[in-house]
């Protein structure tokens, strides 16, 4: 069965001179995980309020675990967990505070609550910070008790909008390793990030979204080949180039790529390692030792370059100042 | 309904929370208008003359205390518009709570406040000569009327903390607001020393009344300009529960369509 379904959403802003969805369609199937992946502006955020039941669509359609959002907003905020791209938590108040307002505000008994709120707080590692404001928290706290703020009635659709942005890469571990261990526990998330490498980590599907459309979904594998299957690479001294265009013409049976800057020869394979070895057997035999030999598979990175393009210069951008372990200003 | 009573009371009691982690929240604003008593008591007081036993300070008393409830509406605006930006209003309206708990405890939980805020201003008040000379049960009455009329601006509040949705622009917005209803009334100084036609303005002011309502209450006469011997100078009472009510039916319905309405944005 499938958790969610949005169908063909329209969202526009100023008078339709923003389009922030342009007829998006997605799907997530219960119990997995949904990476939606994209860079700024790609409209994550807007997918993430409709489905949530925060902002309606200018037209389109969304069911989660199967009920209307647009007719039964109410029944749906029964069901799900939120956790926005900023931390929406209550600065001036304890951890402790905060999660005992959100569990009265979904209706829990107080011993329920407190229960509950000491079950997060002792998961999400804050047990210690429980006491003290909020505001004396770092990013990482923060954005975790924002997570356990989501939890509270073990929601059974849970929506995370950047997770770990503005993290630093401890702190995205961290991350990793709590989502890593809800998914176990059997909800069904749809997540939002800019990082290839955590739809590649935590997501069972992935859907590339750009200008408000999805422009490509699948599983992190299909979605490599969808791009190109696996190319053998060598790497050698300039004396062997012409021995090795040679051979790697052979295991490959296509036409190869030569870059003589790197030295690099490579060309599609069919054929996996068993390629691989045939090349290097054959390199061996006539003593020749490369530099460099490998199969290689297209990253994510590759993926998303070949279906948006024009965003790559952005997103390394992010990657490099989230290195950096600044926050993103904004 | 039990739980719309309940969220509503979650929300206030988070705003009473906020006030016993950060109590420097509670001390200043009770010092402010505490200081407003002493400065005007003390700067103002000697010049003018109010013929009326007592002093100024009498009849400063109350125009101090309505200007202050006045001012719940800036509370509640700068309040909702913060929450609105850290996304705390995203959060509340994503979970299963009734559409107008929100607002409604934050309505209450700004009326709150005020309880401790009067207490102490009258206690000030008393300290620097203040002197009702009505009933006890009048004097309850002025301190209910007061409450109710800050709870009433306080939905002023929201409609504009939710319209400006940031914390900056609602402290301004909210000055501009409340600084010329609060001057442009009989509060500090007598209307009929103003220019005629501003005297209709400062006296049909809903703080006007609201003043001279409490004024009444607590033993006082009142003096009227231009609009004496007409309906809100004569029963500046009746005017005042006619002004909160007003002020009630257009503000609260149009917040509650206003919290609801952030969904379209
Ligand atoms: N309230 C608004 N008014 C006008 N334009 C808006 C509004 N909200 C979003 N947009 C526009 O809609 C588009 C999609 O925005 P959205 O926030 O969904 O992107 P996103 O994928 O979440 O981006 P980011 O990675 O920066 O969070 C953007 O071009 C944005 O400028
Ligand atoms: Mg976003």
């Amino acid at each position: 069965m499938k958790a969610v379904i949005a169908e063909n959403l329209v969202k526009t802003y100023n008078k339709g001179a923003v389009k922030a969805l342009d007829g998006l369609n997605l799907d997530v199937e219960e119990g997995t995980v949904l990476g939606v992946l994209g860079p700024n502006g790609a409209g994550k955020t807007t997918t993430v309020r409709i489905l949530a039941t925060l902002l309606s669509p200018d037209s389109g359609n969304a069911t989660v675990a199967g009920i209307d959002v647009l007719k039964h907003p109410d029944e749906v905020r029964k069901l799900i967990g939120l956790s926005g791209q900023y931390a929406a938590v209550d600065e001036t108040l304890t951890g402790w505070d905060n999660l005992i307002m959100f569990g009265r505000l979904y209706h829990l008994s107080a011993q329920a609550t407190k229960q509950r709120a000491i079950e997060l707080l002792e998961q999400f590692a804050l047990s210690d910070a429980a006491k003290r404001p909020i505001k004396t928290y770092s990013g990482g706290m923060r954005r975790r008790l924002d997570l356990a703020a989501s939890l509270i009635i073990r929601p059974k659709v849970l929506f995370l909008d950047e997770p770990t942005t503005g993290l630093d890469p401890r702190g995205r571990q961290d991350m990793w390793g709590v989502i890593d261990d809800l998914v176990k526990g059997g909800v069904t998330l749809l997540l939002t990030t800019q990082y290839l490498e955590e739809a590649d980590h935590l997501a069972d599907e992935i859907a590339v979204i750009d200008h408000g459309k999805v422009i490509a979904r699948g599983t992190s594998d299909s979605l490599k080949k969808q791009v190109g299957g696996e190319r053998l690479e060598i790497v050698v001294e300039n004396e062997h180039l012409e021995i090795v265009k040679d051979i790697v013409a052979r295991v490959s049976g296509s036409a190869i790529n030569v870059d003589e800057g790197l030295r690099q020869i490579s060309a599609p394979v069919t054929t996996g390692s068993k390629a691989l070895i045939e090349a290097a057997k054959m390199l061996d035999e006539k003593g020749i030792h490369p530099l460099d030999i490998g199969l290689k598979r297209p990253s994510l990175d590759d993926v998303f370059l070949s279906l948006t393009g024009h965003v790559a210069e952005e997103k390394k951008e992010e990657e490099a100042s989230v290195n950096k372990g600044r926050r993103r200003g904004k | 309904m039990i739980n719309f009573i309940s969220d509503a009371a979650v929300i206030t009691k988070r705003q009473l929370l906020q006030l016993s982690r950060v109590p420097e929240l509670l001390l200043f604003s009770t010092i402010q208008p505490i200081m407003f008593v002493l400065l005007f008591r003390y700067v103002f007081g000697g010049s003018i003359d109010t013929g009326q036993p007592g002093g100024y300070v009498q009849l400063l008393m109350p125009g101090i205390f309505v200007q202050t409830v006045a001012f719940t509406l800036a509370g509640t605006a700068v309040g909702l518009a913060a929450d609105m930006q850290k996304g705390l209003i995203d959060r509340f309206r994503s979970l299963p709570i009734s559409r107008s708990a929100v607002v409604i405890g934050r309505t209450l939980g700004d009326g709150a406040l005020n309880i401790v805020v009067l207490t102490a201003m009258g206690v000030a008040g008393y300290a620097v000569g203040w002197r009702p000379t009505s009933s006890l049960f009048e004097v309850f009455l002025g301190f209910v009327f007061l409450l109710v009329f800050g709870f009433a601006m306080s939905w002023i509040g929201v409609l504009i903390g939710l319209s400006v949705r940031e914390e900056r622009v609602a402290t301004n917005a909210t000055f501009i607001v409340v600084f010329p209803l609060t001057f442009l009334s009989n509060a500090f100084a007598p209307t009929t020393g103003m220019p005629k036609p501003l005297q209709y303005v400062a006296e049909w002011n809903p703080v006007s009344t609201m003043v001279a309502a409490c004024r009444e209450l607590f033993g006082l006469e009142n003096q009227f300009g231009a609009t004496a011997g007409s309906f809100p100078s004569e029963n500046p009472l009746q005017m005042s529960v006619i002004y909160m009510i007003l002020i009630m039916a257009i503000f609260i319905p149009l917040s509650i369509r206003k919290y609801n309405n952030a969904a379209k944005k």
